[in-house]
Formats: structure tokens, sequence, C-alpha cells
């Protein structure tokens, strides 16, 4: 066909000339092997730069292991939500020098542990500038600076961080974990594949590791930042520049429902939140801002945050699973650290999460390490992670705290007894000239009053004191 | 230069592109009246990355190779990073102090030597213009250096029997043209969704070596062509167009009685119906 002729047969206004669709348009293919199209491969991905992520890659990268960090967030951290307390132990052997460069906000001398009720508040602060030193150490922490930090230690150790991909699913090949895939169509191969997810991981469950979520495993954790000046924060809670508190509430915290809130000092701002049982939430129809704004309104924790400014809302879920729920840990070319494996205490006065989850990545790499030297990165080979993760008392303390406050089935313990408790401290410290009682008297009549029956409450009392 | 590779199909497309700062969060000095591009985050310009686009979906079906070109500092690599990380096989950057303050004719200049040092191309794909200046000069500035056919405002390119058929936009409808290769297109702002960064092409940024960065000595490029002083443009006035202020009313109060308010308020300015 002459040009000419073409050119008339297509008109100006029409469509494509009808020989163009000749050449129909050749499917992409899912996986093109084309000369050029090489396939990444590394021994190990991580997925996830939290601080499970990161020291597993920091580990493994340390051990010799081509390293693959993956993270959603376009940061380490970005995307990460915790309630702001680290406990250091695990970096006195992973990062000996963690202290110079981490970027803390404060160290925690003070811890307190407070009971309310509507308007009055019951507490026990312990007082121990010890507490900022050595092995037992603990601080304060904001996510977009610790995890950025920690996720370069583990580039520093060789592994190669990216971020801003979210792996959508695991690669296999002949019915094993080969690696990890990302819709529409890329994948990198690996030798093991370590999910650093976090509490609400999908990779997970597509591994057949775990069941879906069920309500009475995660609590809701919401959490907000309120900014204070630094100056005010020391004057307010008696602190120096470095110093910082910890606060726990009970009872009306949470409004009764199973769980608690909590305060923590940074630098120049307060993470003021709560844990609370999403089954209670929705068996109560209690909305957790609600909660949350009661709590923030309340006399005690008002007094602490009072001319701050929220800056920051955020909002997640808390494994509960306890030891009895844990998914399976390892499997063909897979290991589970962290929240994804629901590596997660709360035994009423201390929220640990973070400290479990850097132990974990830690035990993974030396899974990691004992499977290659056994020949390979089978599920026998990997079933040395669970060795590892005795030897620094992961699961030995979950284990341990299984029957800690959030997994039992005991509302008392959230609402009748703080109640009672501060029931009794008023009449123990009122001189209002109407008589005064004895103190074992108060005690008698105030359990009377509750509700529940003697035998029940000295149970309770015998169980709480074991779970703690 | 032999047009058409293997079986008449494109060996290697070379995509120029610009880094820009993002449009919506542009803002002009009020005082001055110039764009304030400091702390702006910047981003592909768009119609760019839609020739990046085509260019990738050319090579999702014929397996060309698509090199990324771009000229400017040494900050444009953010952008030739993505453009690999999207699936681009490499990229280059011209960059050299003495290119400062070009405008489009020493651009199109610069560029086109740039890519005779490339070399081997048989299909060049450029934006329609750019976000930041919207002249549109420089694609068709580089088919003319180059003495190659082009055709602008594409929103589809065909390979057919070793020729490039593509559609053009025309102010009253498309066009379809088609002419031999090499060729240069530029392409239309919108015309396909360009496609996010692969893993893959994330780890293989990191692994390194697939940005270059050549001076105007590298590749040839004559001094006495290039920089502010030997851009014909001036820019004589920049004129920013005000917004009418508007007159703002809060109404406070108890929920219930401030909506009544503004309701009223709303139905007797006829904005909306009683």
């Amino acid at each position: 066909m002459s040009r000419k002729a073409e050119r008339a047969a297509s008109s100006r206004f029409g469509r494509c000339p009808t020989d163009i669709s000749e050449e129909r348009l050749l499917p992409v293919p899912l996986f093109r092997r084309g000369k050029r199209e090489i396939v990444e491969h590394f021994d190990v991905i991580v997925v996830g730069a939290g601080p499970a992520g990161s020291a597993a890659a920091l580990t493994l990268a340390r051990k010799g292991f081509s390293t693959l960090l993956v993270e959603r967030g376009r940061s380490p951290g970005a995307k990460g939500m915790f309630g702001g307390r680290v406990y250091a132990w695990p970096f006195a052997e992973l990062l000996p020098e963690w202290a110079k460069d981490c970027p803390i906000e404060r160290r925690v001398v003070r811890e307190n542990l407070a009971f309310l009720t509507d308007d009055a508040s019951l507490g026990i602060s312990f007082d121990a500038p010890k507490m900022a030193q050595g092995r037992g150490a603990s601080f304060t922490a904001l996510r977009a600076k610790f995890d950025a930090w920690f996720a370069k230690k583990a580039q520093d150790a060789g592994a190669v961080l990216v971020t801003g991909i979210r792996v959508d699913d695991l690669w296999r090949e002949d019915g094993r974990v080969r690696g990890v895939f990302v819709a529409p169509n890329d994948r990198v191969v690996s030798d093991l594949v370590v999910i650093a997810e976090g509490a609400t991981s999908t990779l997970v469950r597509k591994a057949g590791l775990k069941a879906d979520l069920e309500p009475r495993e995660v609590s809701v954790g919401v959490k907000e930042t309120v900014e204070l000046p630094a100056e005010t924060i020391q004057e307010r809670f008696g602190l120096d520049e470095t110093e910082g508190a910890a606060y726990v509430y009970a009872g009306a915290a949470s409004l009764g429902l199973r769980g608690g809130g909590f305060l923590y000092t940074n630098r120049a701002s307060v993470s003021l939140g709560l844990v609370v049982s999403s089954e209670d939430l929705s068996r109560k129809k209690v909305e957790i801002q609600e909660i949350q704004t009661r709590f923030r309104m309340h006399p005690a924790v008002q007094r602490l945050i009072r001319g701050g400014k929220v800056v920051e809302y955020s909002a997640h879920l808390v494994p509960e699973l306890g030891a009895g729920m844990m998914p399976r840990l390892s499997g063909d070319g897979i290991l589970v650290v962290g929240d994804a494996a629901g590596f997660l205490i709360n035994n009423g006065y201390t929220f640990r999460g973070v400290d479990l989850a850097i132990a974990s990545g830690v035990a993974a790499g030396e899974a990691a390490e004992a499977a290659r030297a056994a020949g390979g990165m089978t599920a026998a080979n990997l079933g040395a992670y669970e060795k590892f993760l005795r030897r620094r008392n992961v699961l030995t303390d979950l284990e341990r705290f299984r029957r800690a406050p959030l997994y039992m089935k005991k509302d008392r313990l959230f609402d009748v007894y703080p109640r009672m408790l501060m029931e009794i401290a008023e009449r123990m410290y009122t001189v209002d000239g109407a008589g005064k009682e004895r103190l074992f008297d108060v005690v008698l009549d105030e359990a009377a009053s509750a509700g529940v029956p003697k035998l029940k409450m000295l149970l309770d009392l015998l169980q709480g004191a074991r779970s703690m | 230069m032999t047009a058409g590779g293997t079986a008449g199909r494109p060996r290697r497309i070379v995509v120029c592109i610009k880094q820009v700062p993002r449009a919506q969060e542009l803002q002009v000095d009020p005082v001055t009246q110039t764009l304030k591009r400091v702390g702006v985050p910047s981003e592909i310009n768009p119609p760019d990355a839609n020739a990046l686009e085509m260019a990738l979906q050319l090579k999702d079906r014929l397996g060309t190779e698509v090199v990324v070109l771009s000229m400017g500092p040494t900050s444009f690599d953010e952008s030739l990073e993505r453009a690999v990380a999207m699936g681009a096989d490499r990229s280059v950057l011209l960059t050299d102090r003495i290119l400062g303050g070009s405008d489009t004719v020493p651009t199109a200049y610069a560029l086109s030597e740039t890519i005779q040092k490339i070399g081997g191309y048989d299909l060049l794909l450029c934006g329609e213009e750019t976000t930041d200046a919207s002249t549109g000069h420089v694609g068709p500035g580089i088919a003319g250096h180059l003495d190659l056919p082009q055709i602008t405002y594409v929103s589809e390119v065909r390979i057919i029997n070793g020729k490039v058929r593509a559609r053009r936009t025309a102010e009253d409808g498309t066009e379809w043209w088609e002419t031999t290769m090499p060729c240069l297109c530029t392409v239309n702002f919108g015309c396909n969704r360009p496609r996010e960064p692969t893993l893959t092409g994330k780890i293989r940024v990191k692994r390194g070596g697939l940005v270059t960065h050549w001076s105007c000595a590298d590749v040839g490029i004559d001094p006495k062509k290039v920089g502010l002083f030997n851009s014909p443009t001036i820019v004589a006035k920049v004129d920013t167009v005000r917004l009418p202020s508007r007159s703002g009313q809060i109404f406070s109060g108890e929920p219930e009685e401030s909506v009544r308010k503004l309701l009223a308020s709303l139905v007797a300015d006829r904005v909306i119906a009683a």
C-alpha cells in the first residue's frame, strides 16, 4: 500500500489503520528469561526492617550470609509503631557500643505503676538511678530514628536494605520456600526467608504457619505523641536532661477492659497510649479513641501532659498470643521473628516487645548458621531456632508469663480490684471527723461490698502473684 | 547507523528525562516572584515518566535495551536510579558546571551529542514538555541536531516491519504516522501509567554501577556552545496570578446551633436550596 493510499485509508480522526493489528501485542510473560534478565539471589531475605528484622539482618550479615533486608515503608520506622520503650539488654552482646550513637530519647530511671478510678489515682513509684546503667538499662525512643539507626547497623555489616517495597507472598519452587514474590511480576530468590513483618504479618499465614488472627489473640494499641518542651518535662517529672520516667496505668485507664495504659517521657514529647483487648472492645462495643480520650483527660494524666500538643496519633495490633498460641516458628526455608511470632510480654507492670524482637532476630541468625553447618535450610535443621530462643530466655519468659493479666480471662483484675483498692485508700486517708475504722475492718468491708466471694478473691490474689 | 535491529526491532531506546520539583508542592515566592525550589521534593518530570513507561513496555514485549539520559546536577541521580529501579537497563547523567544556566538550545545540543556517544539507538523518547518550564523545545531540538525524523505528542507507539508507527494527538483528533528508525518521539503526558520501581530493580541500583556520569569533556561537547552565556532565552518578566481573597466566617458555639446558622447562611447566599 502506498503511503498516500494508506493515509487516505485512515481517517484523520479514525482509529489506527487495520494492518497495525496484524502484529498482536504479545502478552507480557510473568517472568521473562531474556538474556539481560538476571534473577537476583541472596542467601537470606529478611522481610521487615523493624527491630527484629534489623537484628536478624545484622547477625546474618556478620555470619557471612548475603542478606537482603526489605522494608515496606519509605524508610525503616516510617510505618512502625511501638509504645516507645526499649529494654537494652540484647544490645550488650549484639552492639556493645550501642550507647555511643543510638538515638535514645531518655534513659528510664523511674518506674511508676498507678491504679486509676474515674478521678483518683493510687500509685507506686520506684526511683532507681541504677536502672539507667548496665544490662538492665532501658530507654525511650522514637521509631523513625531508632529503626533507621538499627537498619544502618545491619547495612554497615553488609546487608542490602531496600525500602518502599511490600512483599506480597513467598516464592516457592518445588514445594519449598525459595524467596519472595512482589506483585505484579517480580521475585527475588533465597535459601531462607526470615519473616519480621510485625503483628499483622500476612506471610506467616501464607506460609501456612498460622491461621487467621482471632480477636482474642490481639489487643489494640494506640499511642499519642504529646509535644512538651524538654525543660517542662524535666521540671514536671523531676528529671535531668537525660533521665526519663515510665508509667503503667491500670483500672479506669482502659475503662475496666482488659488492658492498661502507659506514658513514657521522650526528650521533648511524651508517648501516651493504651493497649486494650480487642475482644473486650467488640464485646463491650466501645471505641478505643473514646477510651484514649478519657484516659488523656484523667486528672492524674492531665497533670503530666497539661499544655502539650498532640502531634501524632498511631494505632496498631499487639499480639497477645501467649506461648500456647504462637505460630510455628520455622519451616522449610523459613523463620519467624519478633511480633510476627507473637513475641510480646505484658505482665501487668512491664510491656516488652522490642527486646524480645531483637533477641529473636539474633537467634534466627544463629539458627541459620547452625542450619548451614548441618547441610541446608530445611525445617529439621532450622528447628535449632527454638534452642537459640531459649538460650536468650525469649521462649522461657513467654511461657512464664503465659498467665499474665492480658492472657487471663479475668475482668475483675482490671475493674473490681482497682476500684476496691481505691476505696480502701480513700477510707484510709480520709479524716473528716466521721469516726475512723481500723484498716483491717476497712479491707474486709470493701471486699464484701465488691461482691466477689472471699475464696475467689484469695485465689485471684494467689494466681495474680504467681503470674507476675 | 543501521535502522532496526534483529527482525526489525529496535535494539536500544534512549529515554531523555529531567528531574523537576514536584508540581503540587511548588510555591512562588511572593516577593521575588520566582519559583521556590529549595526544599521541594523532586520527581521525574511526569511526561518523561510516561515516555519511560512507553519504553519499558516496548522492552517487555521486544526485549529492547532501555538507556535513560539526563542532564543536570548530581542530585538528578535520584531520578536516574528510580528509572533503573523501574526497569531501565542503565542510565547516563551528563553533568558539568559549564552546563549551568543552559536553556533549551544548548540543552538540545548537549543531549544530542551525548546520545551520539551512547550510540546504537533506534528510538529516542522524550516527554512532550517539562512541568517546570513547559517549552517542549528539547525533544524536537535533539531530532534536529541528529537529523532524525520525529513524531511529536505521541500516545502510542508500535513497531511494524522495522518501522515506528505512532498515534499523534492533534488538536482535533488523533493521527497515525509512520517513519523509519532511528527516530524520535515526544510522548504525551498521562498516556500511560508509569510503573512502580520493583524489588529487583532497587537491588540492581543498590549493587551500583548502573548510573554513569559524563562531563562535557567526556562527551566532546563544545564549551562555547553551552551554559548561560550561550542561551538566547531571556526571562523578561514573570507574572503570577493572585488568588482573590475569600471572606471567611466562623460559626462557633454548640454544634447543633452552629450547623443551623451555617445552613441558614448557605440558604441566604443561595448556595443551597432551603
